[in-house]
């Protein structure tokens, strides 16, 4: 114990001396003595590796298939319209949300008990409590002033106050061409588990839907596979993957991948890096680093925040981060086919600004669409 | 930033200061306070209602409406409420009588399956057990290779017989893996299945069939601390359709508050079981309700801290270290530097900062705190010949004016550390004579003037409890010192203080067995 109160102590020491942030200073109260720091016992070096105990089954080869490469002629379907079909698949998961709400407004007399109801289902749908706490301030304003409330009525109020707090003004568009001769720049980032390499994939796919020719950088040198991940999705839209040695310097990546757009005159550059927690600050840098050595080529045009759409609060902290080391200009928010309301997407944009470009909506390789706020929120409240 | 539950309360019983009892209005509030900061860390509502429910019952209860600070014992009942929860039934990994056990991986996509089973590999080999790892996730491209990767990294077997990327057929590849694992004496089989939706049922029917063909002792269903509000459809969801024994917890390194566990915990009965808590295969740990609790009320995590240490610090060079700074005289700049450098191994001081209890009371300053400001001093200190270092009392004027230019910072700043430095030697001087700073009320052992401070709970130590002396008045603490001030939350290990609400009695001090 005595020792780890000595590492305390030199950690406040160090804060003191070295940030001199005396608001952060203390009263000395008791004087118990303390012996030396004992040294608790360190781990024992892991055993190594018996090497029979690894009797290992690998994956197959490549299969034959790689011969017959499955050719560009998977031309995927461009990117329009995609967000209207994929509305059922929308509608089906975020009924609670919409429905609930209209059911609940289209009542003979709201009295407090309905309103306490209408705040817990936006609360429930992860729109976080302040934001919450403000669209019902609004909507019993509204209430208020409509007088009576057919349920079109309502249905068109509720509508209204979701797009608003959903800003249909702010600029969607994903900026997948550059001025001049060189190729857009998109950085893709989020932390880890967010579906970043898929939606990696999936964007190159409906770009190249869109008629457009695509180069992929495989910055994510730590994940184990994430560069054959990517590679995979790469072939069978016929996209050039650039990527370095596993554990290499992603920037380097990074780099080499703008570079060869530039040289294949390409369209677009994807650059896919690997998953961080914005907690980890040496990776942050990494991540800036990334992003500076990019612009040595060329600018970077779009930088993709993937969120998760079943992430709670702490999807406010992660925009909040990455905006900070990156400049985030827009966010995919994925997996939005789950259970999930995506709520967040009503913080974020409130708090950063940040607008919503793209949304996951499915395992399929088609399942990316770029964001409409109608859209969305007509799927939010039914038909 | 969120403010912390301890603090919401603060506010709400600075009307009642004079009062000292509760009417059911305060109660009323407490609880939207209370229901709120659950709220806010992610806990999902119909469990909050619940728990919010349980914790008003209580605090109307005689033991609130005596203590002397309503507010800390109130902030005590949440947490311990959110221990027992949490914490109600810890067990371990059950293993079959006859080998092999298996262990299935479910959950959603994104929330760590795939790497967790290499940590768990790892954690079980260390434990001398022969695991083999089995690719069943043949959705995901290139999932298969990454287990590959992971199985060869931890040194254990994989059994990967299908290419994936929507080759094959788990079902079949989990049944022959068992058969697999008996041939090659492994004792334990993981089993690493796709990422699925609750609501996708085609895959959970899938999932439910790897179940039957494999029959599990132990089906874990990996969570990603971040999880929001969704955590319960997504917990029933996997509870319906495959039905786990036990949670994991993976991405706890992050700054997520972690209010899933509690949401799964309440929702499905199933104990938490293990946390998964950074990249790297070791980074894998049994579930502590107790930090988990301070966590989710954002009490700070001092064990966490300590451990963090243990890991980065070499334990004789820091005992060496301690020693110096409890001398005082010995302690030089270049200990210093040593020190500060130990320290940013650990992680952004922020982080540090935000891991000790009552630290949220200072979030403004805290936010304020660069890393940076770390990397100037150091460079200021490296700009100093080694006689500086040792002996600062010899820097003058003109050597101040090269130190500065040197390290391209100003004369003020490199006057500004050295003053610092003596200060701070002088007070470790004093302290080590064994004499607390005049004036304080330090001799009291018995808490009755708990202010959060956070140096406070470190403070069992002279050494450092030198340090800090002047301001401890200008911290925004100075308020809640008034009325929050006089709870004593059990008895207090070593010195060691904590914030109100914060009951020690729960830790597992390393050193208190």
């Amino acid at each position: 114990m005595d020792g780890y109160i000595g590492i305390i102590a030199i950690i406040i020491v160090v804060i003191l001396l070295g940030i001199g942030t005396t608001a952060l200073l203390v009263r000395p109260r008791s004087k118990t003595t303390l012996p030396p720091p004992p040294a608790p016992t360190p781990q024992a070096p892991a055993p190594p590796v018996e090497e029979e105990v690894v009797e290992t089954v690998a994956p197959p080869a490549v299969p034959v298939e790689e011969l017959v490469k499955p050719p560009e002629v998977e031309v995927p379907p461009p990117s329009a319209g995609r967000m209207v079909r994929l509305r059922a698949r929308l509608a089906r998961s975020q009924t609670t949300l919409g429905r609930g709400l209209l059911e609940l407004l289209s009542r003979d007399r709201l009295d407090d008990d309905v309103w306490d109801e209408i705040e817990e289902t936006l609360i429930t749908a992860d729109v976080g409590v302040a934001p919450t706490r403000a669209m019902v301030e609004d909507l019993k304003t509204k209430v208020k002033v409509l007088g009576s409330r057919t349920p079109s009525e309502v249905r068109a109020l509720l509508r209204a106050e979701l797009l608003t707090q959903i800003d249909p003004g702010l600029d969607r568009t994903l900026h997948t061409s550059a001025p001049g001769e060189r190729p857009a720049v998109l950085l893709v980032v989020g932390v880890n588990g967010t579906g970043k390499t898929t939606t990696t994939g999936k964007l190159a796919r409906s770009l190249i839907g869109d008629g457009k020719t695509v180069v992929l950088g495989a910055a994510d040198t730590f994940r184990a596979a994430a560069a054959d991940q990517l590679q995979t999705w790469g072939d069978r839209v016929g996209a050039p993957v650039v990527r370095g040695p596993e554990a290499g310097d992603p920037a380097s990546v990074a780099f080499d991948a703008v570079a060869r757009g530039i040289a294949d005159k390409a369209d677009v550059v994807i650059v896919d890096t690997a998953g961080r927690l914005h907690t980890k600050t040496g990776l942050m840098d990494e991540l800036g680093k990334v992003k500076r050595v990019i612009e040595k080529k060329a600018q970077v045009d779009e930088v993709l925040l993937v969120l998760d759409a079943t992430t709670g609060q702490n999807g406010m902290r992660q925009a909040q981060v990455f905006g900070e080391v990156v400049n985030i200009t827009g966010i995919a928010l994925t997996k939005l086919d789950g259970t999930a309301k995506g709520g967040i997407v009503i913080s974020v944009q409130r708090e950063l600004g940040v607008p919503v470009k793209l949304v996951g909506l499915g395992e399929g390789p088609d399942d990316l669409a770029p964001f409409d706020p109608e859209v969305f929120v007509d799927a939010l409240l039914g038909d | 930033m969120f403010e912390t539950l301890s603090d919401r309360l603060t506010s709400v019983f600075s009307s009642l200061r004079s009062k000292g009892r509760l009417s059911d209005a305060d109660i009323d509030a407490t609880c939207r306070e209370i229901r709120i900061a659950l709220l806010e860390a992610d806990v999902a509502l119909p469990v909050v209602k619940d728990f919010v429910a349980h914790v008003k019952e209580r605090a109307r209860g005689a033991e609130v409406s005596q203590a002397l600070n309503p507010a800390q014992q109130v902030v005590k009942i949440v947490n311990d409420e959110l221990i027992e929860i949490l914490g109600g039934e810890t067990r371990r990994l059950r293993l079959a009588k006859t080998p092999p056990t298996v262990i299935m991986l479910a959950g959603l996509q994104g929330a760590g399956k795939t790497t967790l089973a290499g940590k768990l590999a790892r954690w079980l080999r260390d434990q001398n057990h022969a695991p083999l790892l089995v690719a069943c996730d043949l959705q995901r491209p290139n999932a298969v290779q990454q287990l590959s990767v992971m199985a060869e990294r931890a040194g254990v077997a994989v059994y990967a017989p299908e290419p994936g990327n929507g080759v094959g057929d788990p079902v079949r590849v989990a049944r022959e893996s068992i058969d697999h694992a008996r041939r090659q004496q492994h004792d334990v089989v993981i089993i690493d299945t796709a990422g699925r939706l609750g609501i996708d049922q085609e895959l959970m029917a899938q999932a439910a069939h790897i179940r039957d063909a494999v029959s599990p002792d132990e089906v874990l269903f990996v969570v990603d601390a971040m999880i929001g509000q969704d955590a319960v459809t997504t917990a029933q969801a996997f509870m319906d359709g495959v039905g786990f024994d036990g949670v994991v917890l993976t991405k706890l390194d992050g700054d997520a508050r972690g209010g899933a566990a509690l949401s799964v915990r309440h929702i499905t009965g199933r104990p938490i079981m293990f946390a998964s808590t950074g990249e790297k295969l070791e980074d894998f740990d049994a579930f502590h309700p107790d930090r988990m609790a301070g966590r989710i009320l954002d009490m700070g995590d001092i064990l966490t801290l300590i451990e963090q240490a243990q890991r980065t610090f070499d334990e004789a060079e820091a005992a060496k270290m301690a020693g110096k700074l409890a001398s005082g005289d010995d302690f030089t700049l270049d200990d210093f530097l040593e020190q500060m450098m130990m320290v940013r191994r650990m992680g952004p001081i922020k982080n540090l900062l935000g891991m000790m209890p009552g630290m949220g009371q200072m979030r403004d300053q805290l936010n304020q705190v660069d890393d940076r400001d770390l990397d100037r001093v150091a460079a200021i200190i490296r700009s100093m010949t080694p006689g500086e270092r040792s002996e600062p009392k010899i820097i003058n004027g003109s050597r101040r004016a090269r130190i500065a230019r040197g390290s391209g910072v100003s004369v003020t700043e490199v006057n500004n550390l050295v003053t610092r430095f003596f200060e701070a030697q002088k007070m470790m001087k004093r302290m080590s004579q064994g004499i607390g700073i005049p004036g304080m009320p330090g001799g009291k052992r018995n808490q009755k003037q708990a202010k959060p401070k956070k140096g406070r709970r470190v403070s069992g130590d002279p050494r450092k409890a030198g340090l800090p002396k002047e301001p401890a008045a200008d911290a925004p603490a100075k308020q809640p010192g008034g009325m929050l001030g006089n709870l004593t939350p059990g008895k207090l290990p070593k010195g060691l203080e904590l914030p109100p609400g914060f009951d020690p009695s729960k830790f597992n001090l390393p050193g208190q067995k």
